[in-house]
């Protein structure tokens, strides 16, 4: 793309931007050239930060009619390269949409503009006694707007739901630069329920410029246990007994030996190095609930089999618990170079079958993998330790990911619980769906944007793209769990 | 196992579709026909999916059952029960034979709705068959899931206009230990409006809420030591409980003889509707009026504040059923309709014309 180009360009969005809020040029270009999966870069025409909707529209109006590609960006945590930016394209910044628009105390809910931080939703309505639940945990820095993009999850989904559940309206921008609504204030739907298409739509639908969130009551009390286990398999059985017993907890969590020793290095959280898992379930409502429901998973744990349970006695003691699982991606990225974090999810009962299969796989490649694993609802992250330094060990470890995500696949999960498809999974999407499914996926993307301009690349993979994936993991001339359905 | 029929007729159910498609013909897609009235009424040819019945999948410790459509809503109720287990959203049946996919297409929940959420927040995955004829999955059998668009969601509501469901995973949750109803006084709707939005901002464990004739009833779901002690604190008088009868709009307030409406409201408003005679739900975002309504008069007066009105049941056949959507909005939808089903032939205009 030549200089000039670019110059023209960015001359005709400073006719309605602040010159500083179009930046072309290259050094300050380079910031937004990746998101959270660094090992993904691209240098973008153009970076675009409007201050407010209308902004948005004038944007859009003038990238429908360059025919100019458009990758909206919140605070650029994505795992997967959602936010990678086009080389001809602009990336739209929503960064400065910050605002919080409006709380309402009764209705329990929030307007808030899409750059405002997950986390600063919470900070603002803490005084009243309420809290906005998913919980990613990047949610220091990311925004709502890239939660809603990616259908963002975190660590108490089994009781309080996926960005989806939490969210009551959306006001978008298209790609021609109208202005649409979805209003579920009243709990109903007019017509098609379209929220759910898009919530996760990976910013290929529409520009989110404004979200309504529910808000919920803190609860009261909140315990934490946390179950000592000498086997994986005791481990993922006991979950399925504290549900069997009607339990939801609020948060379960499972590490296994390589994320607790690198998790209690890091925070010394008195973790128990020795042991082959643990689990950590908070239960959390009223104070009368949550003590007898406490007691019955303690008691759950011991008769599956942990060598140890131990009670959170206090507030410290329960953020110290948590502490260690908090900070085991960064506990992971101490110990080794570089760490590539999956996202499958399976059934649960499929764990132990899953786990043993990655152990093969990670022995097959010569590269250590630690597992954290949101319990309760089957997704499970198996970080893979590498040095990028080492010539070939970062497409070795994406090939191991790509089959680790493979088997989650045939063990009737999916290859993404909660990181999104991005530019990383757009292989595993053409063994997860057939043609057909993915045909309807684009059908549906050119009803709300025709020409193809919104993220272009991302999330649904072409036929092109997986005739390509395919070819290449052809071996020997048999593909990889030949029972599947393919074509 | 169980006693639910095990018959998959997916085979039969696509001839049927690529042969009416085939000649340009349009189908009506038919489960129970326990829901038949809801939306516009349509002459086509009905095809049967009742008999497409069977559980494919039920690991109660997994919290997800995958059905053939055609299951019969109460069988499967029951086979939950067994488990100790439910469907969270405590979906109306309107007839001993409901199906499973007639509760998915229409989208219909009960009073646990605005506490637990609804029909598209459990379901997790679908197989349907598409105006193509081709038979398509979305989503899976997992919680979580954001692998392509969310289809399957979509599919709730969209009242058999998109295609045939053939198979749905839905989430179930754990049914609660005791549930406990009280009965407090309140004259106006709108005091009962405030009072329980403002309960709503305390972790209590409600699991519905009702309102007519100046009685608000609340419902508590829980531990027996949770529910006792939001009883004792919330005050009120014990009252039977009469939720599936809400539920299932066989109340006294639901004269069968008169038209039925729905109002949908963001739950805390008030000085709306003055004093016209209503049953208040969800927290007060669905409202119930039983009887002759201008309908034109209540959509203008709910549209600038984010509600809607159906006609839900026995207006005239000249009444729009459901909210009116912006032209824009309607192309929109009618363009989403298409990729679908093309040549328009799954239940045509039963939500709106071309829809």
């Amino acid at each position: 793309m030549s200089q000039t180009h670019r110059e023209k360009l960015a001359a005709k969005f400073r006719e309605f931007l602040a010159p500083e809020n179009v930046v072309d040029q290259p050094t300050s270009l380079n910031t937004y050239e990746s998101d959270g999966l660094s090992a993904y870069r691209q240098q973008p025409l153009l970076v675009l930060l409007p201050e407010n909707i209308e902004q948005v529209q004038q944007v859009m109006r003038v990238c429908h009619e360059q025919r100019l590609p458009v990758v909206s960006r919140g605070a650029g945590t994505s795992l997967s390269g959602g936010a990678l930016p086009h080389a001809e394209g602009v990336v739209l910044s929503l960064a400065k949409m910050n605002r919080i628009l409006e709380i309402d105390h009764l209705s329990r809910l929030a307007v808030v503009e899409p750059g405002v931080r997950n986390l600063a939703i919470s900070e603002a309505v803490k005084s009243l006694g309420l809290y906005y639940a998913p919980d990613p945990s990047s949610q220091i820095a990311c925004t709502i707007g890239g939660n809603v993009a990616e259908n963002a999850g975190g660590v108490h989904c089994l009781k309080y739901g996926l960005t989806l559940h939490n969210i009551l309206a959306l006001k978008l921008v298209s790609s021609e630069g109208e202005i649409f609504e979805i209003d579920q204030r009243s709990l109903q739907a007019d017509g098609y329920d379209l929220l759910p298409l898009l919530v996760g739509s990976e910013g290929m639908l529409g520009i989110v410029v404004e979200v309504t969130v529910k808000l919920l009551p803190i609860p009261r009390c909140a315990r934490v246990v946390m179950g000592v286990f000498d086997s994986v398999e005791k481990a993922g059985d006991s979950v399925a007994s504290i549900i069997a017993e009607g339990i939801i907890p609020a948060g379960i969590e499972m590490m296994d030996n390589p994320a607790i020793r690198a998790a209690e290095d890091f925070v010394h959280a008195d973790y128990p190095v020795e042991a082959e898992a643990i689990l950590i379930c908070e239960l959390d409502g009223t104070e009368e609930e949550v003590l007898s429901q406490i007691e019955l998973v303690e008691k759950v744990l011991k008769k599956g089999g942990a060598t140890e349970t131990r009670l959170a006695r206090d507030e410290a003691e329960r953020l110290l618990f948590w502490s260690g699982r908090k900070a085991a991606f960064p506990a992971v990225g101490r110990i080794s170079p570089d760490y590539y974090c999956i996202d499958g999810t399976i059934p649960r009962k499929a764990l132990s079958a899953v786990l043993s299969g990655v152990r093969e796989l990670s022995e097959e490649y010569g590269l250590p993998v630690a597992n954290v694993f949101h319990a309760g609802d089957g997704n499970l992250h198996p970080l893979i330790l590498y040095d990028s330094n080492n010539e070939g060990e970062l497409e070795k470890t994406e090939e191991l990911g790509s089959k680790i995500l493979q088997l989650c696949i045939h063990h009737g999960g999916t290859i993404t619980g909660e990181h999104g498809v991005g530019v990383e999974k757009l292989g595993e999407m053409c063994v997860q769906f057939s043609e057909t499914e993915r045909e309807q996926f684009h059908a549906i993307r050119e009803c709300f944007d025709p020409l193809k301009l919104l993220n272009p690349g991302k999330a649904i993979p072409t036929l092109a793209r997986c005739a390509e994936f395919n070819a290449m993991h052809v071996h020997e001339g048999k593909l990889p769990f030949p029972e599947l359905d393919r074509f | 196992m169980n006693s639910i029929d095990d018959v998959d007729i997916e085979g039969e159910l696509t001839s049927q579709v690529i042969s009416v498609a085939a000649t340009g013909g349009e189908i009506e897609i038919i489960g129970g026909g326990s829901k038949r009235f809801y939306g516009e009424s349509l002459e086509a040819l009905p095809v049967d999916v009742s008999g497409h019945s069977g559980v494919i999948d039920y690991d109660p410790a997994e919290l997800v059952i995958t059905l053939r459509a055609g299951c019969k809503l109460s069988e499967i109720e029951a086979l939950l029960a067994e488990q100790r287990q439910m469907f969270g959203f405590e979906p109306p049946c309107y007839g001993r034979d409901a199906t499973i996919g007639g509760m998915v297409a229409s989208g219909l929940a009960g009073p646990r709705r605005a506490f637990a959420g609804g029909i598209r927040d459990f379901v997790l995955g679908v197989k349907i068959l598409d105006g193509h004829g081709e038979i398509n999955q979305f989503g899976g059998r997992v919680i979580k899931n954001v692998a392509g668009f969310d289809v399957s969601r979509l599919m709730v509501g969209s009242l058999g206009t998109l295609g045939v469901i053939l198979e749905v995973s839905i989430r179930v949750i754990p049914s609660y230990e005791t549930e406990l109803t009280l009965a407090f006084e309140h004259d106006s709707a709108d005091k009962h409006v405030r009072w329980i939005n403002e309960l709503g901002s305390e972790p209590w464990p409600i699991s519905a809420s009702s309102w007519v004739a100046g009685r608000s009833l609340l419902r508590l779901s829980g531990s027996a030591q949770g529910v006792q002690y939001a009883a004792d604190q919330l005050g009120g008088e014990t009252a039977e409980s009469c939720w599936d009868e809400l539920k299932e709009q066989a109340l006294d307030f639901f004269d069968d003889a008169q038209p039925l409406t729905r109002i949908s409201l963001p739950p805390a408003t008030t000085d709306q509707l003055g004093d016209i005679p209503q049953l208040i739900e969800w927290g007060g975002a669905q409202r119930w009026l039983c009887g002759e309504v201008d309908i034109p008069a209540l959509r203008s007066m709910t549209e600038g504040i984010g509600g809607s009105v159906c006609a839900f049941r026995r207006h005239a056949a000249d009444v729009a059923v459901f909210h009116p959507l912006q032209p824009a909005m309607l192309k929109l939808q009618r363009s989403i309709k298409s990729s679908f089903d093309p040549a328009g032939i799954f239940n045509p205009g039963r939500i709106y014309p071309g829809l």
